[in-house]
C-alpha cells in the first residue's frame, strides 16, 4: 500500500530553485493538503507530480515504481485541475465536459457529473455565460466524469480547487474527493486553509511547503 | 485516430460558432488582391503575368492571420496542460490543429482564389494551375505555420515574431506555387512544380507535427 512517494524531489524554474530535497508519501485512500505562502512552490510541485514540469532532481514513484519508467501510465492515472478552467466559451458545459471525458478515454456520463456539482441545469448553457464559480464547478465536474468511469484516474492533483466556490460547492467538492479516497484513490490538494481543509480532516495529512525548501 | 477526430471536430465546432478568424482571412485575401491592380495599373497584358504571384503572396499572408490563435486559447485557459496529459500524443494534436486551420482557412482561400484569378484575367489553364498549386500549398502553410504558432506561444508580440519566423519558410511554397501559374500562362508544363509542391506537403506532413509537438512541450514546461 505505497501510493505516491517522492524522494529528494527538486524543481528549478529559470535560475531559481523552487524547492529541493522534497520527500512525500501519500497512501491510497489519503489526501495531502499542501499549504504555503504565495510563490512557495505548491503549483510547481503539482505540475512536477503531474509530469507537466520536469523534476530537476529526485524521484517520483507510484506503488513503488518510478513513474519515469512509464510516463504514459502515469498520465493515465493522473487527473489534474490547475488554476484556469479549461472551458471553451462557445461550447456548452456538457460539450466541454464530454470532450474531455472522451479525450481521456472515459465514458462521459456528463449529466451525472454535472448533477454532482448541482449544475445540471447549466448543461446546455455556453460557457461564456457562466460565472467564475459556475465555470469552476464545470471544471471540477471533470473529476466526477473520471470517478464515475471504470479505470478513472487514481491520482488527483488539485491546485487550489476551492477558489471561487461558495460553501455549498466546497462541500460538493469535499464529498467528491472523499468518495475518491474511499475508492483507494490519492489526492494532493493545494489550499490556503478554509472549509475544504476542515471537511477533509481525518482523511488528510498536511504538508507545508516553504519557499526554496521543504 | 479517435483523439485526432475529437480534436478536429472540436476545433471545427469552435470555428463555426465563434470564429471570425476564417472570415477575416478570406476578406483580407480578397481585399488585398483587389487592391494590387489599383497600384500597379490595369494593363490587361501585365495582370496575367503578375497575378499568380500576387495571389500566392496574399494567400500566405492571409493564412498567417489566424495562425497566432492556433494554440494560444488552449495555452491561456489551461487546456494545453490537459491535452498534454491526455493519451493523445502532442504530434496528433498538432496535426489535428493544422487540419482544422486548413479546413477553416486554406479551403476558403482555395475557393476564393479562382474568382480572383478571373479578376487578374488569368487564362483557364492558369486558373487550373492556381487551384492545383493552392490545393497542395495551403496545407503546407497550415502545417509549417503550426510550428511558428507553437514556438511563439506566450511570447510578447507573438504575431510579429511568428511572421518573422514563418515567412522565410513559406518562400519555397511561394516560388513553386507562383511558378506553376507562370508556367501555365506561358504554356509550359507545370508538372514538375506541382510534384515539388507535393513533396513539400509530404515532408510537412511527416516533420511539422513532430516539430510542433517539441515546441509545445517547451511551452508547457
Amino acid at each position: 500500500m505505497q501510493g505516491l512517494t517522492t524522494h529528494n524531489l527538486a524543481c528549478i524554474r529559470g535560475e531559481r530553485a523552487v524547492f529541493a530535497g522534497l520527500d512525500l508519501a501519500v497512501k491510497p485512500g489519503r489526501a495531502m493538503l499542501l499549504s504555503g505562502s504565495n510563490g512557495s512552490g505548491k503549483s510547481s510541485l503539482l505540475r512536477v507530480l503531474a509530469g507537466l514540469l520536469p523534476a530537476a532532481d529526485g524521484r517520483i514513484a507510484w506503488e513503488g515504481e518510478d513513474v519515469a519508467g512509464d510516463p504514459d501510465a502515469h498520465r493515465a492515472r493522473t487527473a489534474y485541475v490547475g488554476h484556469a478552467d479549461p472551458l471553451k466559451p462557445s461550447l456548452t458545459a456538457s460539450e466541454n465536459l464530454e470532450f474531455w471525458g472522451r479525450l481521456y478515454g472515459l465514458k462521459p456520463e456528463v449529466e451525472t457529473a454535472l448533477h454532482q456539482f448541482s449544475i445540471a441545469g447549466l448543461a446546455d448553457v455556453p460557457a461564456r455565460y457562466l460565472s467564475a464559480g459556475q465555470k469552476r464547478r464545470v471544471n471540477l465536474a471533470r473529476l466526477a466524469v473520471g470517478q464515475n468511469s471504470r479505470a478513472g484516474p487514481m491520482l488527483w492533483l488539485l491546485d487550489e480547487p476551492a477558489t471561487g466556490l461558495d460553501p455549498g460547492a466546497v462541500s460538493m467538492l469535499a464529498n467528491t474527493i472523499l468518495a475518491h479516497l474511499s475508492n483507494d484513490g490519492v489526492a494532493i490538494v493545494s489550499t490556503h486553509g478554509g472549509r475544504l481543509d476542515e471537511l477533509l480532516e481525518g482523511k488528510a495529512d498536511h504538508f507545508c511547503i516553504s519557499a526554496r525548501g521543504t | 485516430m479517435i483523439g485526432f477526430m475529437l480534436i478536429l471536430r472540436r476545433e471545427l465546432r469552435l470555428a463555426w460558432r465563434g470564429g471570425t478568424d476564417a472570415v477575416i482571412a478570406v476578406v483580407f485575401f480578397v481585399l488585398a488582391a483587389v487592391l494590387f491592380p489599383f497600384g500597379v495599373g490595369t494593363d490587361p497584358g501585365m495582370l496575367p503575368r503578375i497575378g499568380g504571384g500576387i495571389i500566392w503572396v496574399v494567400a500566405l499572408l492571409a493564412a498567417m492571420l489566424s495562425l497566432e490563435r492556433m494554440f494560444a486559447g488552449d495555452h491561456e485557459d489551461g487546456s494545453l496542460d490537459l491535452l498534454y496529459l491526455s493519451p493523445v500524443p502532442l504530434g496528433t494534436l498538432a496535426l489535428a490543429k493544422a487540419a482544422a486551420h486548413w479546413l477553416t482557412t486554406g479551403v476558403l482561400l482555395l475557393v476564393a482564389a479562382p474568382v480572383l484569378a478571373l479578376l487578374y484575367n488569368l487564362p483557364g489553364e492558369a486558373i487550373g494551375a492556381l487551384a492545383a498549386s493552392m490545393l497542395l500549398g495551403t496545407p503546407v502553410l497550415s502545417l509549417v505555420g503550426g510550428i511558428g504558432a507553437a514556438l511563439t506561444l506566450g511570447a510578447r508580440r507573438g504575431g510579429v515574431l511568428l511572421a518573422l519566423l514563418i515567412l522565410p519558410l513559406y518562400i519555397p511554397v511561394l516560388i513553386f506555387g507562383a511558378g506553376a501559374i507562370d508556367g501555365a500562362v506561358a504554356e509550359r508544363p507545370i508538372g514538375p512544380q506541382l510534384m515539388v509542391m507535393g513533396g513539400f506537403l509530404l515532408a510537412a506532413l511527416a516533420l511539422a507535427p513532430w516539430a510542433t509537438a517539441a515546441a509545445l512541450r517547451q511551452a508547457i514546461e
